[in-house]
């Protein structure tokens, strides 16, 4: 009822426009959607995706580890929970990527399965993409990627494969279409860029408001099997 | 609790000379202000956005039904419960009945500004339902027991010493000599408090920034990750959006980020934006197993086809109030309004009634900055003078303006006349004021001179001076 009475005020409100020449505009729209100029930061060469990506990360207060092969991410994630003085437990989801590296070289490093607990110190999860333009990274719910992960942790990790960075956002919605298909989303797209933080108290930044207080992002090459 | 619109010149009045005040404002033109310039010059392409962001929002309010009616199909096919609210009242009941069918006790809320709007917090809470605000701003004011005095920065009117009391006076579950004296203590301190909160909660309510009709999405943008710990931990998940935060398509989505918080914070994008569909899937460890999207009208439905239509393209940035002289000078409770600064000025009359809130329209000295810094170019200023206009023919206009007002119109439309009588003032004025330069005090200048002198006129008027100019006069 009140669906309709919305509608109908709205079609008022429109008269005088050809119905059909509207909702033809809004089929082709949805079923094409139009490409937007892109910002000359968000269609750089490849060869400069990766060092803008890493510059805007560190812009954002990240940490960036960068690495040669996905078989140095343990190590690598062991060293920034060290860093971060923090015990070494690690929560993480059921991403195969991630499942499949050698964890024996990042000895005495305890791994979690499943979404994360509230007392979770530090999780690592995997990004579907990186976004150079803003230092972005682009995160998929699901069992392989939990969203509380994103959110719990003091610490999160997101490991990143070179290759996925991306210059624009409408790329990395380009690789959730092409994995899902057109129109079709996860419960959760996550765009994460940096960590969690506030100015409501004075003004000031304050890092660690709900999520996260550090954000690390582990890039990593191509070459690994894993990758 | 909310000062009225009715009485915004008191609460000027008081605002003004409320010193707590001034140092808090005094930061916005070398904060946010400051910041939104500075991410602007690294974008050369930012005024070219801003005109495409316009048109992808005046795009989707010539196709607003067709493109809800598309949302609202590709979100129930993804599993969310659409609920569709004329007025706040049905979009409170609608919420309240969800809660209900939850047996929900705790609410865990997001930020969000049409909850505001709508009155929500008051009305569950009447009912039973105790309903935490998690953004850390919308804490503040809600244990204060105030209304948020910026859209964005809801907390901006707060010192941190008045942080450290409120928290000392709410949170008195924790030792009383704890260290308070750095905003790191208190934000980890809020972190504390509400994670308990966020675990309790059985119902998650947020708010959109954007509802996606490709995709039936909620986009929900922050910097805390309040609004994704709202939607991801309880058992249900509530989004109440009004109905022109619809967008067509991802990439619509992609081009009014690039806008919006560069606008607002000066970042280049906000540490969270997060595009949620539908409950948890099959096989997903964490997620809602219910979510509901509640499109709310109240009032924008008629906007669409009134002069006002361009401000539901508004995307939320605060901007013009970041930059409005008034805004700065008396900050957002002086306006007693959900919505303050320009973009209240012009939503607030449209919201309740030109009658309660005729003196919004008139804060503003019609500058035109707010206009300038709009990321979706809304010409604030022209639809401000729309309500004076409405106001005056409504009636809804004090008495002595009214009349002046009628008198200069009366003599605005006759040339002879106006310029007779600029003639004579210019003269008288600047006989009587040759000797000082300036009044301390004038007929009917009160308002003026109470705080600052008059300068006193040169003796003639401008048509005079170029006439003479006009005839080769030397001067």
């Amino acid at each position: 009822m009140s669906r309709e009475a919305i509608l109908s005020q709205i079609r008022g409100a429109l008269r005088g426009q050809s119905e059909e020449a509207r909702k033809h505009a809004v089929r082709q729209r949805l079923e094409a959607p139009p490409r937007h100029q892109l910002p000359e930061r968000a269609r750089r060469p490849a060869a400069q995706l990766s060092a803008q990506f890493v510059s805007c990360l560190k812009d954002q207060a990240s940490r960036v580890v960068e690495v040669r092969a996905a078989e140095e991410i343990p190590a690598a994630a062991a060293g920034l929970l060290a860093k971060a003085g923090v015990p070494q437990r690690l929560r993480m989801g059921a991403e195969a990527r991630l499942a499949a590296l050698p964890w024996e070289r990042a000895a005495g490093l305890v791994r979690l399965e499943g979404a994360a607990q509230a007392d979770d110190k530090a999780a690592l999860s995997h990004a579907i993409a990186g976004v150079a333009e803003t230092g972005t990274l682009v995160l998929v719910s699901g069992a392989e990627n939990p969203t509380s992960l994103c959110f719990l942790p003091e610490i999160h990790i997101v490991a990143v494969r070179r290759g996925s960075i991306v210059g624009s956002y409408e790329e990395a919605f380009g690789i959730v279409r092409a994995r899902l298909g057109r129109g079709a989303m996860p419960r959760a797209l996550n765009l994460i860029s940096g960590a969690s933080r506030t100015g409501d108290i004075g003004g000031r930044i304050v890092m660690g408001a709900h999520g996260p207080r550090t954000l690390c992002v582990v890039i990593y090459d191509e070459g690994g099997k894993a990758a | 609790m909310t000062p009225g619109t009715r009485d915004f010149k008191e609460n000027s009045r008081v605002a003004l000379a409320d010193a707590q005040l001034r140092r808090a404002l005094d930061g916005l033109p070398g904060g946010l202000v400051a910041q939104r310039a500075a991410a602007k010059a690294r974008l050369p392409e930012f005024e070219a956005l801003t005109a495409e962001a316009r048109d992808i929002r005046d795009h989707t309010l010539a196709h607003l039904d067709l493109y809800l009616e598309a949302f609202a199909e590709k979100a129930s096919e993804m599993g969310t419960q659409i609920h569709w609210a004329r007025t706040a009242s049905e979009a409170r009941d609608t919420i309240l009945s969800l809660c209900r069918a939850e047996g929900a006790r705790l609410v865990a809320k997001g930020k969000s500004m049409v909850s505001e709007e709508i009155g929500l917090n008051a009305h569950l809470e009447a009912a039973g339902v105790e309903v935490v605000e998690t953004d850390l701003g919308e804490y503040l004011v809600q244990i204060r027991g105030e209304a948020p005095s910026h859209i964005i920065a809801p907390a901006i009117h707060l010192s941190r010493d008045q942080v450290e009391a409120d928290f000392r006076r709410h949170h008195t579950h924790l030792t009383a000599d704890r260290r308070l004296d750095e905003p790191a203590e208190l934000v980890a301190e809020a972190r504390g408090v509400l994670r308990e909160k966020f675990l309790a909660a059985d119902v998650g309510i947020t708010g959109a920034n954007f509802l996606i009709a490709e995709t039936g999405s909620a986009v929900i943008v922050t910097n805390e990750g309040n609004g994704d710990l709202s939607s991801l931990l309880p058992k249900v998940h509530i989004v109440v959006a009004s109905l022109e935060k619809v967008v067509p398509t991802l990439e619509d989505a992609a081009l009014l980020l690039r806008v919006l918080a560069r606008s607002a914070t000066g970042q280049e994008i906000t540490a969270y934006t997060s595009f949620l569909t539908g409950p948890r899937r099959v096989g997903d460890p964490d997620g809602p197993s219910a979510c509901h999207v509640v499109i709310v009208d109240n009032g924008r439905s008629a906007l669409l086809g009134s002069e006002f239509r361009d401000v539901l393209r508004c995307i939320r940035c605060g901007a013009c109030m970041n930059h409005c002289p008034v805004y700065n000078a008396i900050g957002g409770h002086a306006y007693g309004s959900v919505y303050a600064g320009p973009i209240g000025a012009v939503l607030s009359p449209a919201l309740i009634g030109i009658g309660e809130s005729s003196d919004l329209p008139n804060a503003s000295s019609l500058c035109g900055r707010c206009e300038e810094v709009c990321p979706v170019k809304i010409p604030l200023p022209s639809l401000m003078r729309h309500w004076r206009e409405a106001a005056f023919r409504s009636g809804d206009m004090g008495l002595v303006a009214r009349s002046l007002l009628k008198a200069w119109t009366y003599a605005a439309k006759r040339p002879r006349l106006y310029h007779a009588l600029a003639r004579f003032a210019a003269a008288t004025l600047g006989a009587a004021g040759r000797a000082r330069g300036a009044f301390r005090w004038l007929p009917l200048g009160r308002g003026w001179t109470r705080t600052r002198d008059f300068p006193a006129p040169q003796g003639r008027t401008f048509q005079q001076l170029w006439a003479e100019r006009q005839r080769g006069v030397p001067r």
